[in-house]
Formats: structure tokens, sequence, C-alpha cells
């Protein structure tokens, strides 16, 4: 829910933060949130919202630092057992998509 | 982009944004991240570079708008001969609307929980003393005004109706309305002996048994609720489940 995060997000462009949005693009089996499920992560670390049941939010969390830093969008894939990629893994069995953009 | 959107969400509006998530060939010259915005009635904003991927992503999303859902689709990817890319539409739809007629005490317990659920909640009383803004200063809005007055021309299938006077001088004129308008809950409280007696009046007013089932009374799941609170835990709890039912 967007809403739930706006006056996050606008608090932070206030001050002068660039912000990324991190959003569940796609779930596959159990997952804790919903498509469409989002997370804001200002330059300075502040964090509006989640993406899962805590199980991804600090890969998320850092992917949104470099996003920011770089300006380039990315998708992100968390599974069971991917440890590839990403050093964290989804308890529930499932696997998620996360974009994470850099908010323009 | 995020202007736009904010501006959409802040004024009700239903609005969709397609953006570009991932594409099959790296040399693909559609950059990752381009987004297009779609609104309920067909307008778009900005595009995903492409006229033809727009047109089709535009129609995705309105349909997507319709049926109030969110979901990454794949297209041919315009640019490459063999390529797809993988689209993600996401919809923003205004919020539900709790309307609550009458300023009673578990009106002012259900403000608070509708709110953390996502409703805009709605206080409707003809009495000012019930409904004053003070007493309900976490509503998003207090309507002092006769029931049938108030929600004339104001619900919709994002609307829910919590009748609470016990009063068939308040409630009746709000059941009518309601009964006659797409709201998706309808719910009524009061004892099986009262909402009896409100079907009979119903009936003799004219509606049919049909349309008299819409009514949920006595209102609220089943849960043994006995204080406010728990009154309201109970009715959000069936509005939930009517909610996702499909």
């Amino acid at each position: 829910m967007i809403s739930e995060i706006l006056p996050d997000i606008d608090r932070w462009l206030a001050r002068g933060d660039s912000v990324a949005i991190a959003t569940v693009v796609k779930t596959m089996g159990s997952s804790p949130r919903q498509v469409g499920a989002k997370m804001a992560v200002s330059s300075t670390g502040s964090i509006a919202g989640s993406v899962s049941g805590g199980c991804i939010e600090g890969a998320v969390f850092e992917a949104c630092q470099d996003v920011i830093a770089s300006g380039r969008a990315r998708l992100l894939h968390f599974g069971v057992a991917d440890e590839t990629a990403w050093e964290v893994g989804l308890a529930c069995g499932g696997t998620i998509d996360v974009f994470v953009e850099p908010l323009r | 982009m995020y202007t736009a959107l904010h501006e959409a969400i802040i004024q009700g509006q239903a609005v969709a944004t397609a953006t570009l998530i991932a594409r099959a060939s790296e040399d693909g010259a559609l950059p990752i991240g381009t987004k297009m915005l779609v609104y309920a009635d067909g307008r778009t904003s900005g595009s995903l570079g492409d006229p033809g991927l727009d047109r089709r992503a535009r129609e995705d999303s309105m349909a997507l708008l319709e049926a109030g859902e969110n979901r990454s689709l794949e297209y041919a990817d315009p640019r490459s001969e063999s390529g797809s890319v993988q689209i993600f539409i996401e919809t923003f739809l205004p919020a539900p609307e709790l309307f609550m007629i009458g300023g009673v005490h578990i009106a002012h317990a259900l403000v608070p929980l509708a709110k953390v659920l996502g409703f805009r909640t709605v206080i409707v009383d003809a009495r000012e003393a019930f409904a004053s803004q003070e007493r309900f200063a976490q509503a998003d809005e207090v309507v002092i005004a006769w029931p049938d007055e108030a929600l004339t021309g104001r619900l919709s299938a994002n609307s829910y109706v919590a009748v609470l006077t016990h009063d068939p001088k308040l409630d009746d004129p709000a059941l009518h309305v309601a009964l006659n308008s797409k709201a998706r809950y309808i719910g009524a409280l009061g004892s099986l002996k009262t909402h009896n007696a409100r079907l009979l009046r119903l009936r003799e007013a004219g509606f049919n048994d049909e349309q008299l089932t819409r009514i949920y009374g006595p209102i609220g799941l089943s849960i043994g609720a006995k204080t406010p609170a728990e009154i309201a835990l109970s009715i959000l709890a069936q509005i939930v489940q009517v909610q996702h039912q499909e």
C-alpha cells in the first residue's frame, strides 16, 4: 500500500534526500507479502513499509542504497536455495521478485 | 512521474503504472525502469519507449484497474526479434470508504480500527451532539445530516455501510439508500429480534427477499464480542471477509 508510505517519502524529499522504492512484483509459493507490497528507503537510511516478513529487508535495503547511488533500477530475485546472488533465503519456502527503482 | 502519481493518489483517482522491469537481452534499447502512467479513463502520461508496447500495456492496465489487481506481464520486445520484455502493472485504487450511520460508541471504536485497515472513515448522524468533530476527531469526514441525504449519490462498489443507531428513524433511511446502491457491504447493528422487525419494515417498504439478503444482521462475525472495541473488531472482520470474497 503506497498510501501508507507516502507521508514518509514526502518528508524525506522535503529534507533533500534521494529515495529508492522496492516493490514486490512477483511471488511464487507461500510469501508473506502480496504483489505490490512496497518498501521505501532514503539516502540517509530511513525505511518505510516492507516487502516481506523481515527475511529479505536487509538485502533489499542494501540494493536500495546501490540504486540510489547508481541511479539504475534493477530486478532482484529471492528464493529458498538462491545463494548465488544473495546470502538470504525465505524461511517460508517461496520465491519473491523485487523491483528496486530510484524515485523520479 | 512521481508527482503525477502522487497527485492522482491524493485526489483519490484510480491510476496504474506500467514499468519495464526486465528484458531478455542486454542490448535492448528500452531501459529498465521506464514507466507509463495509465488513468482509468484511458489517458496516459509518459511512455515505455515504443508506441506499440504503450498501446498494449495501456489496454492491460485498464483491465487490471477494473479488476483491482497487480501483475507482471510479458510482451514481445519491439526492439529485438525474439526477445521479450517484462512489464509490471500496478494499480492504485482509491481507499474503500466505511460509512458509519450513527455517531455512537461503536462508531467511535470502529474509526481507528478501520483506518489501520486502509479505510476512509465517514460518520453520518443527524444529531449534532453525537456526530461532533470533537468526538470524532480521527474520522476522515463527519456529515451532520439525515442518512438518506448524506448517502444519496455517495455509495459505490467501493463503499461499506455500517448502520449503528438502533433507531429506525435513522437506520431505515440509510438502509433504503444502501439497498438501492452498489455498496459492497451493508451491515446493521441489533439483536436478531431487532433485525427481524427491521426486515419486516423494509419488506413493507417494497424491498424483496433477494435485496434484503444483502444486509448482514445482526452485524459482525460471531466471536462473542462484548465491548465496543470487540464489536468493532467483529464488524471489521466481517467486512474484510466480504472484501476478499469474489
